[in-house]
Protein backbone atom coordinates (compact mmCIF):
# COMPACT_ATOMS: atom_id res chain seq x y z
CA UNK A 1 0.00 0.00 0.00
CA UNK A 2 1.32 3.39 -0.91
CA UNK A 3 1.58 6.09 1.74
CA UNK A 4 -1.84 7.61 2.27
CA UNK A 5 -0.63 11.12 1.46
CA UNK A 6 0.05 10.16 -2.15
CA UNK A 7 -3.38 8.54 -2.32
CA UNK A 8 -5.04 11.64 -0.93
CA UNK A 9 -3.29 13.93 -3.36
CA UNK A 10 -4.06 11.85 -6.44
CA UNK A 11 -7.67 11.29 -5.32
CA UNK A 12 -8.03 15.02 -4.83
CA UNK A 13 -6.58 15.67 -8.28
CA UNK A 14 -8.91 13.09 -9.82
CA UNK A 15 -12.02 14.54 -8.15
CA UNK A 16 -11.04 18.10 -9.11
CA UNK A 17 -10.41 17.04 -12.69
CA UNK A 18 -13.79 15.29 -12.82
CA UNK A 19 -15.64 18.31 -11.50
CA UNK A 20 -13.69 20.62 -13.82
CA UNK A 21 -14.83 18.41 -16.72
CA UNK A 22 -18.46 18.60 -15.57
CA UNK A 23 -18.18 22.37 -15.21
CA UNK A 24 -16.68 22.63 -18.68
CA UNK A 25 -19.52 20.58 -20.17
CA UNK A 26 -22.19 22.63 -18.41
CA UNK A 27 -20.79 26.09 -19.11
CA UNK A 28 -18.77 25.83 -22.31
CA UNK A 29 -20.51 23.19 -24.38
CA UNK A 30 -24.20 23.71 -23.78
CA UNK A 31 -25.98 26.79 -25.01
CA UNK A 32 -26.81 29.49 -22.53
CA UNK A 33 -27.38 32.53 -24.66
CA UNK A 34 -29.66 34.03 -22.10
CA UNK A 35 -31.65 32.97 -19.11
CA UNK A 36 -35.38 33.46 -19.08
CA UNK A 37 -35.75 34.87 -15.60
CA UNK A 38 -38.41 36.79 -13.74
CA UNK A 39 -37.93 39.93 -15.83
CA UNK A 40 -39.03 38.12 -18.99
CA UNK A 41 -42.52 38.74 -20.33
CA UNK A 42 -45.05 36.90 -22.47
CA UNK A 43 -46.64 37.80 -25.79
CA UNK A 44 -49.22 35.88 -27.75
CA UNK A 45 -49.72 35.51 -31.45
CA UNK A 46 -52.54 33.73 -33.28
CA UNK A 47 -51.56 31.88 -36.42
CA UNK A 48 -53.69 30.08 -39.00
CA UNK A 49 -50.93 27.54 -39.47
CA UNK A 50 -47.75 27.11 -37.49
CA UNK A 51 -46.23 24.39 -39.68
CA UNK A 52 -43.69 22.45 -37.63
CA UNK A 53 -43.11 25.03 -34.89
CA UNK A 54 -42.28 23.40 -31.55
CA UNK A 55 -42.28 24.49 -27.96
CA UNK A 56 -38.84 25.82 -27.05
CA UNK A 57 -38.12 27.10 -30.56
CA UNK A 58 -36.24 30.40 -30.64
CA UNK A 59 -37.86 33.78 -31.11
CA UNK A 60 -35.50 36.04 -32.97
CA UNK A 61 -35.27 39.60 -34.10
CA UNK A 62 -32.86 40.40 -36.92
CA UNK A 63 -31.30 37.00 -36.28
CA UNK A 64 -30.65 37.56 -32.58
CA UNK A 65 -32.42 35.16 -30.27
CA UNK A 66 -34.49 37.21 -27.85
CA UNK A 67 -36.81 34.57 -26.44
CA UNK A 68 -38.40 31.15 -26.75
CA UNK A 69 -41.75 29.71 -27.76
CA UNK A 70 -43.33 29.04 -24.40
CA UNK A 71 -46.42 27.14 -25.40
CA UNK A 72 -48.63 26.22 -28.33
CA UNK A 73 -52.38 25.67 -28.01
CA UNK A 74 -55.29 25.39 -30.38
CA UNK A 75 -58.12 27.82 -29.72
CA UNK A 76 -61.46 26.19 -30.52
CA UNK A 77 -63.29 29.54 -30.71
CA UNK A 78 -60.84 31.37 -32.95
CA UNK A 79 -59.99 28.17 -34.83
CA UNK A 80 -56.37 29.26 -34.74
CA UNK A 81 -53.11 28.18 -33.17
CA UNK A 82 -52.25 30.33 -30.17
CA UNK A 83 -48.51 30.62 -29.71
CA UNK A 84 -47.18 32.06 -26.46
CA UNK A 85 -43.77 33.71 -26.77
CA UNK A 86 -41.55 34.37 -23.82
CA UNK A 87 -39.24 37.32 -24.41
CA UNK A 88 -36.14 38.10 -22.36
CA UNK A 89 -36.61 41.13 -20.09
CA UNK A 90 -33.66 42.92 -21.66
CA UNK A 91 -35.66 43.40 -24.85
CA UNK A 92 -38.54 45.41 -23.43
CA UNK A 93 -38.75 48.12 -26.06
CA UNK A 94 -40.26 46.27 -29.03
CA UNK A 95 -42.74 48.50 -30.92
CA UNK A 96 -46.27 47.17 -30.43
CA UNK A 97 -47.02 47.10 -34.15
CA UNK A 98 -44.19 44.68 -34.86
CA UNK A 99 -45.14 41.60 -36.82
CA UNK A 100 -44.41 37.95 -36.16
CA UNK A 101 -43.70 35.37 -38.86
CA UNK A 102 -42.75 31.72 -38.78
CA UNK A 103 -39.57 30.98 -40.69
CA UNK A 104 -37.45 27.93 -41.32
CA UNK A 105 -33.79 28.05 -40.35
CA UNK A 106 -31.80 26.85 -43.34
CA UNK A 107 -33.13 24.31 -45.79
CA UNK A 108 -33.55 21.50 -43.28
CA UNK A 109 -33.45 23.43 -40.01
CA UNK A 110 -36.16 23.76 -37.41
CA UNK A 111 -38.75 26.51 -37.48
CA UNK A 112 -38.58 29.69 -35.44
CA UNK A 113 -40.59 32.84 -34.86
CA UNK A 114 -39.10 36.01 -36.33
CA UNK A 115 -40.21 39.43 -35.16
CA UNK A 116 -39.65 42.43 -37.39
CA UNK A 117 -40.02 45.82 -35.72
CA UNK A 118 -42.75 48.26 -36.62
CA UNK A 119 -42.69 52.02 -36.26
CA UNK A 120 -44.89 52.54 -33.23
CA UNK A 121 -43.79 54.71 -30.31
CA UNK A 122 -45.41 52.32 -27.84
CA UNK A 123 -43.92 49.03 -26.73
CA UNK A 124 -45.25 45.53 -26.10
CA UNK A 125 -46.23 44.79 -22.52
CA UNK A 126 -46.66 41.46 -20.76
CA UNK A 127 -49.67 39.59 -22.14
CA UNK A 128 -50.04 41.67 -25.33
CA UNK A 129 -51.22 40.09 -28.55
CA UNK A 130 -49.19 40.50 -31.70
CA UNK A 131 -51.60 41.91 -34.27
CA UNK A 132 -49.73 41.28 -37.49
CA UNK A 133 -48.77 37.69 -38.11
CA UNK A 134 -47.63 35.68 -41.07
CA UNK A 135 -48.18 31.91 -41.14
CA UNK A 136 -45.63 29.23 -41.70
CA UNK A 137 -45.00 28.38 -45.31
CA UNK A 138 -46.07 24.80 -45.93
CA UNK A 139 -44.12 23.33 -48.80
CA UNK A 140 -47.01 21.18 -50.05
CA UNK A 141 -49.26 24.25 -50.33
CA UNK A 142 -46.61 26.06 -52.34
CA UNK A 143 -46.20 23.13 -54.68
CA UNK A 144 -49.91 22.70 -55.21
CA UNK A 145 -50.30 26.45 -55.86
CA UNK A 146 -47.53 26.27 -58.40
CA UNK A 147 -49.08 23.27 -60.10
CA UNK A 148 -52.53 24.90 -60.21
CA UNK A 149 -50.99 28.02 -61.71
CA UNK A 150 -49.30 25.93 -64.36
CA UNK A 151 -52.51 24.08 -65.05
CA UNK A 152 -54.61 27.24 -65.35
CA UNK A 153 -52.03 28.78 -67.69
CA UNK A 154 -52.14 25.78 -69.97
CA UNK A 155 -55.83 24.98 -69.69
CA UNK A 156 -57.27 27.62 -72.09
CA UNK A 157 -55.13 26.22 -74.89
CA UNK A 158 -55.29 22.48 -74.19
CA UNK A 159 -58.64 21.76 -72.57
CA UNK A 160 -61.10 22.74 -75.29
CA UNK A 161 -59.34 20.61 -77.88
CA UNK A 162 -59.91 17.14 -76.31
CA UNK A 163 -63.45 18.18 -75.41
CA UNK A 164 -64.14 18.98 -79.03
CA UNK A 165 -62.79 15.66 -80.23
CA UNK A 166 -64.99 13.71 -77.84
CA UNK B 1 -38.24 -32.28 -25.75
CA UNK B 2 -39.16 -32.22 -22.05
CA UNK B 3 -35.44 -32.04 -21.15
CA UNK B 4 -35.02 -29.03 -23.43
CA UNK B 5 -38.01 -27.39 -21.80
CA UNK B 6 -36.67 -28.18 -18.35
CA UNK B 7 -33.32 -26.69 -19.29
CA UNK B 8 -35.02 -23.56 -20.51
CA UNK B 9 -37.04 -23.18 -17.32
CA UNK B 10 -33.91 -23.84 -15.30
CA UNK B 11 -32.01 -21.15 -17.16
CA UNK B 12 -34.83 -18.64 -16.80
CA UNK B 13 -35.20 -19.39 -13.11
CA UNK B 14 -31.45 -19.08 -12.66
CA UNK B 15 -31.40 -15.73 -14.41
CA UNK B 16 -34.29 -14.41 -12.33
CA UNK B 17 -32.72 -15.75 -9.15
CA UNK B 18 -29.45 -14.00 -9.91
CA UNK B 19 -31.18 -10.73 -10.77
CA UNK B 20 -33.12 -10.94 -7.51
CA UNK B 21 -30.00 -11.71 -5.50
CA UNK B 22 -28.05 -8.81 -7.01
CA UNK B 23 -30.96 -6.46 -6.36
CA UNK B 24 -31.27 -7.62 -2.77
CA UNK B 25 -27.54 -7.19 -2.28
CA UNK B 26 -27.83 -3.67 -3.69
CA UNK B 27 -30.69 -2.79 -1.36
CA UNK B 28 -28.70 -4.16 1.58
CA UNK B 29 -25.78 -1.93 0.60
CA UNK B 30 -28.06 1.07 0.09
CA UNK B 31 -29.47 0.64 3.59
CA UNK B 32 -25.95 0.70 5.05
CA UNK B 33 -24.75 3.63 2.93
CA UNK B 34 -25.43 6.55 5.33
CA UNK B 35 -23.20 5.05 8.01
CA UNK B 36 -20.40 4.39 5.52
CA UNK B 37 -20.33 7.95 4.22
CA UNK B 38 -19.08 9.08 7.62
CA UNK B 39 -16.01 6.86 7.40
CA UNK B 40 -13.99 8.95 5.00
CA UNK B 41 -10.65 7.15 5.04
CA UNK B 42 -11.66 3.86 3.38
CA UNK B 43 -13.88 5.77 0.98
CA UNK B 44 -10.99 7.97 -0.22
CA UNK B 45 -8.86 4.87 -0.73
CA UNK B 46 -11.54 3.29 -2.90
CA UNK B 47 -12.21 6.43 -4.93
CA UNK B 48 -8.47 6.36 -5.57
CA UNK B 49 -8.59 2.70 -6.62
CA UNK B 50 -11.64 2.97 -8.83
CA UNK B 51 -11.16 6.50 -10.12
CA UNK B 52 -7.66 7.89 -10.02
CA UNK B 53 -6.10 4.63 -11.18
CA UNK B 54 -8.56 4.37 -14.11
CA UNK B 55 -7.86 7.91 -15.22
CA UNK B 56 -4.99 7.14 -17.60
CA UNK B 57 -6.88 4.45 -19.54
CA UNK B 58 -10.04 6.57 -19.62
CA UNK B 59 -8.19 9.61 -20.98
CA UNK B 60 -6.24 7.62 -23.55
CA UNK B 61 -9.36 5.91 -24.84
CA UNK B 62 -11.32 9.16 -24.75
CA UNK B 63 -8.70 10.89 -26.84
CA UNK B 64 -8.68 8.19 -29.49
CA UNK B 65 -12.45 7.76 -29.58
CA UNK B 66 -12.71 11.52 -30.09
CA UNK B 67 -10.08 11.44 -32.82
CA UNK B 68 -11.89 8.63 -34.61
CA UNK B 69 -15.11 10.62 -34.37
CA UNK B 70 -13.24 13.52 -35.91
CA UNK B 71 -12.02 11.37 -38.80
CA UNK B 72 -15.30 9.57 -39.46
CA UNK B 73 -17.42 12.64 -38.89
CA UNK B 74 -15.31 14.74 -41.22
CA UNK B 75 -15.39 12.11 -43.94
CA UNK B 76 -19.16 11.77 -43.65
CA UNK B 77 -19.96 15.46 -43.35
CA UNK B 78 -17.81 16.61 -46.28
CA UNK B 79 -20.09 14.55 -48.52
CA UNK B 80 -22.85 16.98 -47.58
CA UNK B 81 -20.54 19.98 -47.52
CA UNK B 82 -21.29 20.63 -43.87
CA UNK B 83 -17.98 20.11 -42.06
CA UNK B 84 -18.82 22.89 -39.62
CA UNK B 85 -21.29 20.53 -37.96
CA UNK B 86 -18.41 18.27 -36.92
CA UNK B 87 -18.36 19.78 -33.43
CA UNK B 88 -22.08 19.20 -32.98
CA UNK B 89 -21.89 15.62 -34.21
CA UNK B 90 -18.90 14.80 -32.01
CA UNK B 91 -20.34 16.49 -28.93
CA UNK B 92 -23.77 14.88 -29.18
CA UNK B 93 -22.50 11.39 -29.87
CA UNK B 94 -19.94 11.64 -27.07
CA UNK B 95 -22.37 13.11 -24.56
CA UNK B 96 -25.32 10.87 -25.25
CA UNK B 97 -23.83 7.49 -26.07
CA UNK B 98 -20.13 6.94 -26.51
CA UNK B 99 -18.98 8.74 -23.37
CA UNK B 100 -21.10 6.92 -20.78
CA UNK B 101 -21.10 3.51 -22.48
CA UNK B 102 -17.39 3.21 -23.29
CA UNK B 103 -16.48 4.63 -19.89
CA UNK B 104 -18.69 2.00 -18.25
CA UNK B 105 -17.14 -0.82 -20.28
CA UNK B 106 -13.61 0.38 -19.48
CA UNK B 107 -14.59 0.88 -15.85
CA UNK B 108 -15.89 -2.68 -15.65
CA UNK B 109 -12.67 -3.94 -17.21
CA UNK B 110 -10.28 -1.84 -15.16
CA UNK B 111 -11.94 -1.23 -11.78
CA UNK B 112 -14.70 -3.85 -11.71
CA UNK B 113 -12.38 -6.80 -12.24
CA UNK B 114 -9.96 -5.48 -9.62
CA UNK B 115 -12.80 -5.22 -7.11
CA UNK B 116 -14.15 -8.67 -7.88
CA UNK B 117 -10.72 -10.32 -7.74
CA UNK B 118 -9.84 -8.58 -4.48
CA UNK B 119 -13.09 -9.53 -2.76
CA UNK B 120 -12.99 -13.03 -4.21
CA UNK B 121 -9.48 -13.57 -2.90
CA UNK B 122 -10.52 -12.27 0.51
CA UNK B 123 -13.30 -14.83 0.44
CA UNK B 124 -10.97 -17.62 -0.73
CA UNK B 125 -8.36 -16.88 1.94
CA UNK B 126 -11.03 -16.78 4.66
CA UNK B 127 -10.47 -13.10 5.47
CA UNK B 128 -14.19 -12.45 5.23
CA UNK B 129 -14.98 -15.39 7.49
CA UNK B 130 -12.37 -14.10 9.96
CA UNK B 131 -14.09 -10.72 10.07
CA UNK B 132 -17.43 -12.37 10.73
CA UNK B 133 -15.88 -14.27 13.63
CA UNK B 134 -14.53 -11.01 15.05
CA UNK B 135 -18.07 -9.57 14.80
CA UNK B 136 -16.93 -7.09 12.15
CA UNK B 137 -19.56 -6.72 9.45
CA UNK B 138 -17.68 -7.42 6.20
CA UNK B 139 -20.43 -5.76 4.18
CA UNK B 140 -19.94 -2.49 6.01
CA UNK B 141 -16.20 -2.76 6.42
CA UNK B 142 -15.05 -4.14 3.06
CA UNK B 143 -17.79 -4.21 0.46
CA UNK B 144 -19.52 -0.88 1.00
CA UNK B 145 -16.52 1.46 0.61
CA UNK B 146 -15.58 -0.33 -2.61
CA UNK B 147 -19.10 -0.03 -3.97
CA UNK B 148 -19.38 3.66 -3.07
CA UNK B 149 -15.93 4.40 -4.43
CA UNK B 150 -17.05 3.12 -7.82
CA UNK B 151 -20.35 4.98 -7.64
CA UNK B 152 -18.55 8.27 -6.91
CA UNK B 153 -15.84 7.73 -9.51
CA UNK B 154 -17.97 6.80 -12.54
CA UNK B 155 -19.72 10.14 -13.29
CA UNK B 156 -16.41 11.97 -12.89
CA UNK B 157 -14.69 9.53 -15.23
CA UNK B 158 -17.54 9.91 -17.75
CA UNK B 159 -17.21 13.69 -17.76
CA UNK B 160 -13.44 13.45 -18.17
CA UNK B 161 -13.84 11.00 -21.03
CA UNK B 162 -16.26 13.28 -22.87
CA UNK B 163 -14.12 16.40 -22.48
CA UNK B 164 -10.94 14.62 -23.59
CA UNK B 165 -12.89 13.12 -26.50
CA UNK B 166 -14.08 16.55 -27.59
CA UNK B 167 -10.54 17.82 -27.65
CA UNK B 168 -9.55 14.72 -29.65
CA UNK B 169 -12.25 15.48 -32.22
CA UNK B 170 -11.14 19.09 -32.27
CA UNK B 171 -7.53 18.03 -32.79
CA UNK B 172 -8.37 15.98 -35.86
CA UNK B 173 -11.09 18.22 -37.28
CA UNK B 174 -9.52 21.62 -36.73
CA UNK B 175 -5.78 20.97 -36.65
CA UNK B 176 -5.53 18.22 -39.28
CA UNK B 177 -8.43 18.90 -41.63
CA UNK B 178 -8.78 22.62 -41.23
CA UNK B 179 -12.40 22.84 -40.11
CA UNK B 180 -12.93 26.37 -38.86
CA UNK B 181 -12.27 26.47 -35.14
CA UNK B 182 -14.90 29.13 -34.46
CA UNK B 183 -17.71 27.30 -36.22
CA UNK B 184 -16.63 23.99 -34.63
CA UNK B 185 -17.27 25.33 -31.13
CA UNK B 186 -20.09 27.75 -31.84
CA UNK B 187 -22.17 25.22 -33.82
CA UNK B 188 -21.65 22.82 -30.94
CA UNK B 189 -22.72 25.39 -28.38
CA UNK B 190 -25.78 26.24 -30.42
CA UNK B 191 -26.98 22.67 -30.75
CA UNK B 192 -26.08 21.10 -27.40
CA UNK B 193 -28.49 21.77 -24.59
CA UNK B 194 -28.11 21.36 -20.88
CA UNK B 195 -30.45 18.35 -21.10
CA UNK B 196 -27.91 16.56 -23.32
CA UNK B 197 -25.16 17.13 -20.77
CA UNK B 198 -27.32 15.88 -17.92
CA UNK B 199 -28.37 12.85 -19.99
CA UNK B 200 -24.73 11.84 -20.28
CA UNK B 201 -24.01 12.37 -16.62
CA UNK B 202 -27.16 10.54 -15.49
CA UNK B 203 -26.22 7.60 -17.69
CA UNK B 204 -22.71 7.65 -16.25
CA UNK B 205 -24.05 7.62 -12.70
CA UNK B 206 -26.52 4.78 -13.38
CA UNK B 207 -23.87 2.67 -15.12
CA UNK B 208 -21.54 3.37 -12.19
CA UNK B 209 -24.07 1.98 -9.71
CA UNK B 210 -24.77 -1.06 -11.90
CA UNK B 211 -21.14 -1.93 -12.67
CA UNK B 212 -19.91 -1.42 -9.10
CA UNK B 213 -22.79 -3.45 -7.71
CA UNK B 214 -22.15 -6.34 -10.08
CA UNK B 215 -18.42 -6.28 -9.30
CA UNK B 216 -18.81 -6.38 -5.52
CA UNK B 217 -21.62 -8.94 -5.75
CA UNK B 218 -19.61 -11.31 -7.91
CA UNK B 219 -16.48 -10.88 -5.79
CA UNK B 220 -18.23 -11.24 -2.46
CA UNK B 221 -20.12 -14.35 -3.55
CA UNK B 222 -17.22 -15.97 -5.40
CA UNK B 223 -16.55 -19.63 -4.72
CA UNK B 224 -13.60 -19.78 -2.30
CA UNK B 225 -11.27 -21.43 -4.81
CA UNK B 226 -8.75 -20.18 -7.34
CA UNK B 227 -11.16 -21.11 -10.09
CA UNK B 228 -14.01 -19.35 -8.29
CA UNK B 229 -12.07 -16.09 -8.20
CA UNK B 230 -11.29 -16.35 -11.89
CA UNK B 231 -14.91 -17.08 -12.72
CA UNK B 232 -16.10 -14.16 -10.60
CA UNK B 233 -13.81 -11.80 -12.52
CA UNK B 234 -15.04 -13.06 -15.87
CA UNK B 235 -18.66 -12.85 -14.85
CA UNK B 236 -18.13 -9.31 -13.63
CA UNK B 237 -16.96 -8.11 -17.04
CA UNK B 238 -19.56 -10.05 -19.03
CA UNK B 239 -22.53 -9.14 -16.83
CA UNK B 240 -21.45 -5.50 -16.56
CA UNK B 241 -21.14 -5.16 -20.33
CA UNK B 242 -24.53 -6.73 -21.02
CA UNK B 243 -26.29 -4.80 -18.26
CA UNK B 244 -24.69 -1.55 -19.43
CA UNK B 245 -25.96 -1.93 -22.97
CA UNK B 246 -29.47 -2.94 -21.86
CA UNK B 247 -29.67 -0.09 -19.35
CA UNK B 248 -28.40 2.26 -22.04
CA UNK B 249 -31.31 1.36 -24.27
CA UNK B 250 -33.83 1.79 -21.47
CA UNK B 251 -32.38 5.12 -20.33
CA UNK B 252 -32.25 6.44 -23.88
CA UNK B 253 -35.85 5.46 -24.52
CA UNK B 254 -36.79 7.11 -21.24
CA UNK B 255 -34.97 10.39 -21.79
CA UNK B 256 -35.44 10.88 -25.52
Amino acid sequence: MRPSRTIDISTGLFVLLGFAAILFLVTQISSREFTLNSTSYRLRADFENIGGLKQGAPVSMAGVTIGRVDGIQYDMKLLKAVVTLRIDGRYDEIPNDSDASIFTAGLLGGQYVGLSPGGSEEYFKNGDRIEFVQDAVVLENLISKYLFNQASKESPATEPAPAAQE
Amino acid sequence: MPSLLREFTEATAGFLERTGKITRFGLQLAALTPSALLRVRPLVDQVYNAGALSLVIIMTCGLFVGMVLGLQGYDLLTRFGSEEYLGTAAALSLLKELGPVITALLFAGRAGTALAAELGLMRATDQIAAMEIMAVDPLRRVVLPRFLGGVIAMPLLTATFIVVGLFGAQLVGVQFFGVDQGSFWSQMRGAVELADVSEGLIKGAVFGVACSLIAVYEGYHALPTAEGVGRATTRTVVTSAVVTVILDYLLTAFML
